[in-house]
This record gives C-alpha cells, sequence and structure tokens, in this order.
C-alpha cells in the first residue's frame, strides 16, 4: 500500500544539520495497522509529513495507493507510465486528499460545529449540500457522535475531538489514514476508546493506518507491524508480537520494557534483585514460551517427570495480536542430571530457555 | 430643553449648525478612511503573514517590499505625514482640504498599523491547523480564507476595534491642518475663541463614540470566539 525507498530528509537548521530520515526503507501492506515508535526527535512526524508530502522529502521514491511520487533534490515528479513529471500543487492536493490524517491537538475549526468540521474537506469539491450533509451525517455515526453535530469543539471532551478528527479525515473515503500522536494527549480511557474506534475502521473499512506514538503499550494494543525508529533510521523492524517476544536493539528493549511486566525481568536481572537468588546447587532460568506453548502444565509436567524443584520467582502472560506471550523466572533444583535433561525437555517443547546464575 | 442646552453651552448652541456639520465629517473621514484601511490592511497583513518565511507562500521579494513600506510608514508621526503627503493628495484627487483631502493621509497613517495587528491576529491561528487543512487538500487560498481568516476572526475583530478607535483620534487630528469635523470645530471655534463648552462637548461627543466602538468590539468579539456569529446557543 505504501512503500518508500531511499527516503532522505534533512531540516538545515541555524544550529546545524538535523537529519530526520537517512535512506529509509519501509514497506507497509494494504490493511494493516502499521506501527511506527521512537523517542521524540527520532524523525517518525516526519516520515508521516513526508507520507502525505506535508514535508518534502529532499529525495527518495514513495508508492502510495500506487501512485509512484520521485523526489529529487526537494523536487516532487510523479511517475506515470514510465514518464516523469513535475508534480503541481493542485496534483499533490489531490494525493493529500486520498490520505486521511489525525493529530495530537486535534486540530479541529474551533469556529465550526461538529458538522462543518467534518464537511470540511467536502466544500468545494463539487459535491452537492444534500450530499455533504448525507455524508456527514453518515461520518458521525461511524465514529458515534450523532448527538454532537451542532456543538462547537469547546465543548466536548478530548476524546470526542479525536472522534471529530478522524470522522473529518475520512470525508473523502481514504485508504490511508496517518496518526500522528494521536492519542498522547488522552487519558487512558478516552486512549482505549480512540484505540479501539481505530481498530475498528480498520477492520469495517479495510483501511490501512500508519501509527505514530511514543508508547509501545499503544503498539501492543492495535499494531500488526512495527518499526522502531532512533535518530531518522529504522533500527528494528517486524511483527509486533516477535519484537516483544525477541527485542534485539537495546531501544526495542526499553521500549518493550515500557509496556510489558516481562520487560521488567530483564531490568530485575540487571539490578540482580534479591528476588532472584537460588540456593546452592540450583539453577536461575529464564523460559520464554510462545505462540502454542504457554501453559502452566508444562511446569508440574517438568517436575513430576525429572522429580526437580520449580520455584516460580515470576511470571506473566500477556496476550499480543491474539497471541499469547508468557514469560517466567524460575529456581530449578536437583541433581545436576535431572536438572539438564528437565530443561533440554523444555527446549525440545520450543520453550526458550535462558540460565541466568547458578547457585 | 432648549433652554437648559442655552444655559450651559451658549456657545455651543450658537453654532450648533457648524458642530453638526463638524460631527458629519468626522462621521464620514472615520467611515470612507476606515473602510479603506479596513481593506488594504486586511490585506497586506495576510500577504505578509503568507509570504514571510516559514509562511504558507514564501515569497521573499514581495515581504520584503511591504515588510519595508510598513515600518517607514509606521515611523512617520502622523502630523509629520499630514503635511508630507500634501502634494501627493492634491494630485491625486486635486485637493488637500477638506474631508476628500484628509483621506488619503488618513490612510496611510492607518494601513501600516492595522497591517500589523491584522499580522498579530493571523499568528495566533495555530500550525496545526493550517497543517490539517493542507493535509485536508486546501491549497493557499483555502488556507486564508477557511483557515486563517475563518479562525481569527475574534482577534480579527478585537484589533479592528483598536485600530478603529486610533483612526478617530488621527481624524481630529486631520481636522487641525483643514479637513474639518470636531477636531478642527474645538480648535477653532473651542479653543482660539476660549469657549470651554465647544471644547467640552466635543470631548464628551468623541467619549461616547469611541464608548460605543469599544463596547460593540468587545461583545463582537465574545460571540464570535469558538463559535460562528449568531450561533443557536447551545442546551
Amino acid at each position: 500500500m505504501i512503500t518508500i525507498n531511499h527516503l532522505c530528509k534533512t531540516f538545515r537548521l541555524r544550529s546545524g544539520d538535523v537529519c530526520a530520515a537517512r535512506d529509509m526503507n519501509l514497506d507497509i501492506h494494504e490493511g494493516e495497522i502499521y506501527g511506527v515508535i521512537g523517542y521524540s526527535g527520532a524523525g517518525k512526524s516526519t516520515l508521516v509529513r513526508c507520507i502525505n508530502l506535508l514535508e518534502t522529502p529532499d529525495d527518495g521514491e514513495m508508492t502510495i495507493d500506487g501512485t509512484t511520487v520521485v523526489i529529487r533534490s526537494g523536487r516532487v515528479f510523479l511517475r506515470e507510465g514510465g514518464a516523469e513529471k513535475p508534480a503541481s500543487e493542485k496534483q499533490l492536493n489531490a494525493l493529500r486528499r486520498g490520505i486521511g490524517m489525525i493529530f495530537q491537538q486535534f486540530n479541529l475549526l474551533d469556529r465550526s460545529t461538529v458538522a462543518d468540521n467534518v464537511a470540511y474537506p467536502l466544500r468545494y469539491t463539487g459535491m452537492s449540500r444534500a450530499d455533504i450533509d448525507a455524508r456527514v451525517r453518515e461520518l458521525l455515526a461511524l465514529v458515534d457522535l450523532t448527538d454532537k453535530a451542532d456543538v462547537y469543539p469547546s465543548q466536548l471532551s478530548g476524546g470526542q475531538k479525536q472522534r471529530v478528527a478522524i470522522a473529518r479525515a475520512l470525508a473523502n473515503r481514504p485508504r490511508i489514514l496517518l496518526s500522528d500522536e494521536a492519542t498522547s494527549a488522552l487519558d487512558p480511557d478516552a486512549t482505549e476508546s480512540i484505540l479501539a474506534l481505530l481498530r475498528d475502521l480498520n477492520r469495517k473499512l479495510g483501511l490501512t493506518i500508519v501509527l505514530i506514538t511514543h508508547e509501545m503499550s499503544v503498539i501492543k494494543a492495535i499494531c500488526q507491524r512495527v518499526a522502531v525508529m532512533e535518530d531518522g533510521a529504522v533500527v528494528e523492524e517486524g511483527e509486533v508480537y516477535d519484537l516483544f517476544a525477541h527485542p534485539v536493539q537495546p531501544i526495542t528493549k526499553r521500549f518493550v520494557q515500557s509496556a510489558s511486566p516481562l520487560g521488567k525481568i530483564d531490568k530485575m536481572i540487571v539490578e540482580g534483585s534479591p528476588l532472584l537468588r537460588v540456593g546452592p546447587g540450583g539453577y536461575l532460568v529464564k523460559l520464554l514460551f510462545h505462540r502454542d506453548c504457554v501453559g502452566d502444565s508444562l511446569i508440574s509436567d517438568v517436575s513430576r517427570r525429572f522429580g526437580v524443584n520449580l520455584n516460580i520467582v515470576l511470571a506473566n502472560v500477556e496476550e499480543i495480536q491474539g497471541v499469547a506471550l508468557g514469560g517466567m523466572i524460575a529456581a530449578v533444583e536437583g541433581a545436576p542430571e535431572a536438572v539438564q535433561a528437565a530443561l533440554d525437555y523444555l527446549r525440545d517443547k520450543h520453550v526458550s530457555v535462558e540460565v541466568i546464575a547458578r547457585g | 430643553m432648549v433652554e437648559f442646552i442655552k444655559a450651559i453651552m451658549p456657545n455651543v448652541y450658537a453654532y450648533r449648525s457648524r458642530f453638526f456639520q463638524s460631527c458629519e465629517a468626522t462621521l464620514q473621514m472615520f467611515v470612507i478612511a476606515g473602510l479603506i484601511s479596513f481593506a488594504l490592511g486586511l490585506l497586506f497583513g495576510v500577504v505578509l503573514t503568507v509570504t514571510r518565511e516559514g509562511g504558507i507562500r514564501p515569497n521573499r521579494l514581495i515581504y520584503r517590499v511591504l515588510d519595508v513600506f510598513v515600518n517607514v510608514f509606521r515611523s512617520i508621526p502622523f502630523v509629520i505625514l499630514l503635511i508630507f503627503l500634501i502634494p501627493f493628495t492634491r494630485t491625486v484627487l486635486g485637493t488637500a482640504i477638506g474631508v476628500k483631502g484628509a483621506i488619503i493621509p488618513l490612510v496611510f497613517g492607518v494601513v501600516p498599523f492595522f497591517t500589523r495587528q491584522v499580522e498579530a491576529a493571523l499568528a495566533g491561528v495555530s500550525p496545526g491547523k493550517l497543517e490539517a487543512a493542507r493535509s485536508m487538500g486546501s491549497g493557499t487560498m483555502g488556507l486564508i480564507f477557511r483557515v486563517y481568516l475563518h479562525e481569527a476572526v475574534p482577534d480579527l475583530i478585537r484589533v479592528t476595534t483598536i485600530t478603529a478607535i486610533s483612526l478617530i483620534g488621527l481624524t481630529t487630528m486631520a481636522g487641525a491642518v483643514g479637513a474639518g469635523g470636531l477636531g478642527s470645530f474645538a480648535i477653532n471655534y473651542g479653543q482660539n475663541q476660549q469657549h470651554q463648552d465647544i471644547v467640552n462637548v466635543c470631548v464628551v461627543v468623541l467619549l461616547i463614540f469611541v464608548c460605543f466602538l469599544q463596547a460593540l468590539g468587545s461583545f463582537l468579539a465574545r460571540k464570535t470566539t469558538n463559535r460562528k456569529l449568531f450561533a443557536r446557543t447551545e442546551k
């Protein structure tokens, strides 16, 4: 749906050059919710703004919903049937209309009613007033704000404002929605309801969503795939589940820790928590269960089968994209051969086993 | 009633037709110069906002030229500007006196001031709103009329009120150099002939006018903040 190749963007500021995108490559599939996570200044906002060309990249190539845009030295060209023509402002505006966007600060017009805000992208497009009214009603129903049509934004809560912004972004029936920290200014309840709405729209309309955030919990809640950005580059990318199960880069580990109790295990190991001490001859192991092997019976099974004691220090199971991800720190004590055999058995059952300490 | 007026302000009564003519002249200058200045100031303010570096349609040349023009005319004191512009006014309008002769200096005096005020009002429109409108495919004109001028209405009303009040001040100054109006009436018939009641009445009339403008401006600004004018009040 969105393919980005070799995208570069550098801001030339008085204080020096800031590289917001260095040779960025991304492939976002149709109908998926794709997350982009990073700390502020990592270049995520620049990335989404390049997708709808609010920001003109320096160089690169993007194919967005079938339209190929080539940028060379800050000039935008459209590729049609092999030929490249400079893109006019009008063409770019038409392109932007095909991509919806929502923002952290909602950016509604304060002097327009909810209905007028939603109608904004439809006005002056040749659409009749009756058609606009009908479409606005339809959109407000979609975001569950039918009764607020004549209210002004100042009378709405943050979550409601974001719903209006979503309705407005979808007015032109875009197939792509860009979300720039859309839940970052909302309380936890509103965040949850907006994320649920996005997931719903993704399923109902087949909407491709590119979601920018600095909160891993948001990614965990609705994204299928995620790119981790640092300093203008994607440092790690993949299925959200895999990232949670096996974060590789230090920054990814930090994000995972922030959103998952499992992350605390790593933190406790680093900090040498007293909970993680084992008796003489014992092993302290970290077990990660994924996909199909989450289940407590495995532990008691091992305990019985090999005559070892498994003392669970810390355990957690959570669901990511409908798949369970479990992790555990356990002290294993028993005869050395029995412990070895028990750990081998667990590995056989696709549990990743890592010995953290020996007593 | 007439007896009462005669008793407390005999000179005003004696020169009453002059007084009404003066009120009319002041009002004429205010309305004509005001309307022209409003249109020009709004235009220039928008152009400066749009063409500045980082604006929605940056254009160095247009911005620099307009910026310098505004700065130059803003730094000339109005009384000097009045006499400075006499030859120009005479060439353009054929006369430099009376209400007609006062319009050009008034416009030159007010437009730079109002342009800066408009610029400040438009600067209050959050960049996020512009960005959102751009993401929905609005072009330059759409951004100007549907975002800038739409969202800045309460602030534009406020700065228009401030400018209108300072325009009244300028019309009386123009009166001092031959444009007529309440300013020259107060000087020629009041001050010069030592008729304090005439000066007093001029002060009161201007005071009432200014208060009325301020009240109207404040009312409209309040009525347009976060909503349309004449919007239905929400339950």
